[in-house]
This record gives structure tokens, sequence and C-alpha cells, in this order.
């Protein structure tokens, strides 16, 4: 088997992937090696054909696959090299890989790992509907598969479970495809994908969104033909008298992402219940020396102009961190998330820098700050508007602020 | 006076604006309120007299390492005008090569707008 040593190894050409490279590079990483499974890079900005990436990147609405081209043709520039149609099947914690392709094995002994895998789709097994196990039942995204790249029509007359944001995305897909969406189905009281998703994927085309309202089970022999949906009480269970059936030969689920950490477990790299992914510090380092991670595998994101930005860091820290130029890992101070808080990001800090603190709220919110404390010293404050879980709070904190802090807490007030 | 609610398409923040419009021969918008910025008030004013969207699509291409090019109009098209563009968008075909940027149809449907590729697509090269 052939063996190779490589410096910086990043795994994943998607968004993050690219990103991280592009910056690991111009950081001044003389050998950035790029590992993508598929045959093209980008990921899954390929299949998001539709507008409205980028506006905070690069200050235009562009598609997901005019976005990919931007850092393509950037990596393409520096020279970056790339092992394209090449799967990681594993990784310890000394950083040594063993990949495969068509070429045939090869071992990777790499000086530093950006992971950047991203997620994929919670399935309809992992949501359990009763009934038959017909055809016609996807994914969203993997519905945008086929319609975008491979030109495969999926249904006529469709219903969508979940209001996740690639759910009413294709929703106006189908519908300009020529396909009947009877509804979109969401079991919480709120819509999960952005406000404006709603507006111009939903109600420019008709399509009711109908909250606290769930499939409860699926009709169809061969094909789906009908779905029985009901209304939800608090406790997510159908209301009696208000089940009602509805014909359709498709169902697309939206419900949620996963982000794809296979590998990191395999380097027993410590996670984060909260996001499904790593624990980072403010460089984005894991628990595990040398092992980064950013962008979907992290945690799931809204905008791909923020995990750009966020790849970006972790590929120029993962680039630092080969010349020697981080100090031996002290990330000491805890930040603990607390009332109306689901989940922030970084878990720990070192206090050395100034970072961004990503977060979700735990339900949406209107008129309230997001709070920073050590103890009863007040770090950062943010006022905000509008909260929704389904938009990512960002906060700035300076690094300055953290002189003998031991914890962080974080509420929404 | 009538109040309109409306949720703002021109960025990920989605504000929802409430508009106080007189409605008579033509539209007119009194006051707007629940904007985070100033492209707000412009989009709301586009919104209420002729609504525009952009539109993303794809091509079929013959003779490509891909089937379909992805294709969207280079400016904002009125949102009535849709069902049009996309019938110009499916009666077309293209050959490979595309490079991105290419204009694949000019002027749908008496448009201004151009549909243009969103990806190369190189031409196939059989083993």
């Amino acid at each position: 088997m052939k063996s190779i040593k490589r410096d910086l190894v990043i795994i994943g050409g998607g968004p993050a992937g690219l990103a991280a490279a592009v910056a690991a590079k111009e950081f001044g990483c003389p050998d950035v090696l790029l590992i993508e499974r598929d045959r093209i890079l980008g990921g899954i900005l390929n299949q998001c054909i539709h507008d409205g990436f980028g506006l905070h990147r690069f200050e235009e609405s562009l598609t997901g696959p005019e976005y990919a081209q931007r850092y393509i043709d950037e990596f393409n520039r520096l020279g970056v090299d790339a092992m394209m149609g090449t799967i990681v099947l594993s990784l310890d914690r000394e950083r040594n890989l063993l990949v495969s392709s068509r070429k045939g094995f090869t071992k990777i002994e790499a000086g530093a790992i950006v992971l950047s895998m991203g997620c994929r789709e919670r399935t309809a097994g992992a949501i359990q509907i009763p009934g038959t196990r017909p055809s016609g039942i996807y994914t969203a995204g993997a519905a945008q598969n086929f319609i975008n790249l491979q030109n495969i029509m999926v249904g006529k007359q469709v219903v969508i479970l979940g209001s996740g944001d690639i759910g009413m995305i294709m929703a106006r897909r189908m519908t300009l495809e020529g396909a009947k969406v009877e509804s979109v189905f969401e079991i919480l009281p709120y819509a999960g994908g952005l406000a404006r998703n709603i507006q111009q994927c939903l109600n420019d085309y008709d399509i009711p969104l109908h909250l606290s309202t769930s499939v409860i089970e699926l009709h169809g022999k061969s094909r789906l033909s009908g779905v029985t949906v009901a209304n939800m009480d608090e406790n997510f269970l159908p209301l009696p008298g208000s089940e009602r059936h509805i014909p359709c030969d498709t169902l697309l689920l939206s419900v949620g992402l996963i982000p794809e950490n296979e590998l990191s477990h395999r380097a027993h790299v410590t996670m984060a219940p909260a996001t499904g992914g790593a624990g980072v510090d403010d460089i984005f380092m894991t628990s595990v020396p040398g092992i980064f991670s950013c962008g979907n595998v992290l945690h799931v994101h809204d905008l791909v102009d923020h995990v750009s930005e966020e790849a970006a860091l972790a590929g120029q820290f993962a680039a630092q961190f080969l010349e020697g130029g981080i100090p031996s890992p002290d990330s000491h101070i805890n930040i603990v998330p607390k009332q109306g808080v689901r989940y922030t990001l970084p878990q720990h800090v070192s206090g050395l820098r100034d970072f961004t603190l990503s977060l979700r709220v735990t339900e949406p919110l209107k008129d309230r700050a997001v709070w920073v404390r050590d103890g009863d010293r007040k770090v950062a404050r943010k006022k905000m508007v509008r909260l929704h879980p389904a938009e990512m709070i960002r906060v700035k904190i300076k690094g300055e602020k953290l002189q003998n802090t031991r914890t962080l807490e974080v509420s929404v007030e | 006076m009538k109040r309109k609610e409306l949720i703002c398409i021109v960025c990920p923040n989605g504000c929802q604006i409430q508009a106080e419009i007189e409605e008579g021969e033509k539209i007119q918008v009194n006051e707007i309120t629940g904007h985070l910025c100033d492209k707000g008030p412009e989009w709301v004013e586009q919104e209420l007299v002729n609504p525009m969207r952009t539109i993303a699509s794809s091509i079929m291409v013959e003779g490509g390492d891909f089937p379909l090019v992805s294709v969207r109009t280079d400016s904002p098209i009125p949102f009535k005008s849709i069902p049009e563009i996309m019938k110009a968008i499916k009666s077309s075909k293209a050959k490979a090569p595309v490079q991105i940027g290419d204009i694949m149809v000019k002027n749908p449907a008496g448009t201004f707008c151009n549909i243009i590729a969103t990806r190369t697509v190189q031409t196939q090269v059989l083993p």
C-alpha cells in the first residue's frame, strides 16, 4: 500500500473544506491536501441552484454553484492539491488516515487535519412514521439532487413534512417544474426555516404551511397513495378527531440535519451533544491536538456565508498550528448556555484572542438581549428585535475582557 | 387606509414589515415600519406595485459531463411573468461545453432579462 506524509489534510470539498484550504494556503502553509469523495468540488452547493447565497461574503445574491465556483477558482489559482473521488475510511488520534479511491488504498500521515465533512439529512427511518413502506418518500435534499443534477422528476402530487429551508426551497422548485405541492406540515408551532423562504417559496405559490401538524400515517402499496395528517398537542401527540387524509404520490422530508461525524468518532474526538458536532475552542481545535473542525460537521448553519467565514479561520489556525505558532492549547474558560440558549459554539476558549460566539435560542422571542456574563460582570450584550431558533446569532467577544475568567454564561433576557 | 404585512426577501433577516397603504388607481404607501435596513422600504414599494423575483432552474445539455446546466435570470423579473419564463427555459436546449455566465436564452417572454448559466458543463470525455 502507498504511504505518504502531508502537512495539512482537509476532509471534504464543500464550502467549508474549500474555504479552509484557501485560507491555509494563503496563510502560507506550503502543503495542503483536500480529499473529496465526489468527482466535483463544491459539495451540496452544486444542487442548490436557487439564489440567495453570498449576500454577506460577496454582497450579491448568487446561486449555490456560482458561490462554489468563486472558491473553486481561488482554490485552483493557489494550486491547492486535491484527491477527488476519494473517501476517507479511517482516522486516528495520531492523525493517520486510510483513504480509498479507484487507484487503491493510500495511507496518509498528516501534520494537522481539518474536518469539513458537512451533514446529512434525517431520514424517514429516523422519524418512524407508521403505515406502509411504499416508494415515493424522499428527503428533500435527495429529491433536490435527482431534479437539479440528474434530471429525474420525483413525483407529481407532493406533500412536504418539515419546514426546514430545503423543504421550502423544494416546494417552490417542484411547483416550477409542474408538480402540485399540496401542503407543508410542521410539527412545531413555528417554522423551521428562514422567514424569507416562507414568503418567496410558499406564499408566492399559495402553498399552505400548517404548523403544529404532522404526518401520522403513510398509505399505498408499491407507490405512496396518500398520507394521514393530524394536529398535534403540546406533547406532540395527535389530537383525536383532527385526522385528515391527503392524497399524494410523493412525500418530501425536511426534518433536520445531522453532522456527519463518523470519522470524528473514530479519532476519539470529544463530541458536544447539543450541536451533534465536535466540541471546539476559539481556534476550532477539537479535543484531539491537531484535529480541527468547521462548517456543518461542527454545527448546522443556516447561511453558507458563515460556514465560509468560520472555515477560513479553522484553516488559518490549522496552518498556524503546523508552524508551531500556537502555544499549547489552554482553553480553560468554559462557555455555558443558560436561560433561553440551546447551544453555544465554541464550547471553551483560551481568552487569548477575540472570537465570535455562535448560538441558537430555544424558542422564538421578540425584543430581547443576549447577555454574556462572567459571574455578575457583563462581557457582552447584543440587543435583538427578533430571535428565532432557525437563525443563528453571532456575538463578537473581546479576548481582553476575559482576564481571570473561568466561566462565561450566555443567556437571553 | 389599509395595513399590509410583508416578509422582506432581500436578505436572510426576513424582516416582518408593516405598510400603511391607500388603495386607489395607484397604490400609495404612507408609512413603513419593522425593517432593519434601508433596502426594506425600497423593496416594499416595489413589492406592492409590481413584485419582482429571481428565478432559477436548469436546461438540458447535450454531450456534457452533466445532463443539466443550472440557470437563473440575470436580474429580478416581474413575478407574473414567471410561468412564461419557465416555459422558455423548459423549451430550450444547450450543447456542451457551457461556461458559467453564458447567456442561454436572450430576453425570454419579451422581458429585459437574460437566462444565464450558473455552472460550467464540460464536454463529456468518453473513456
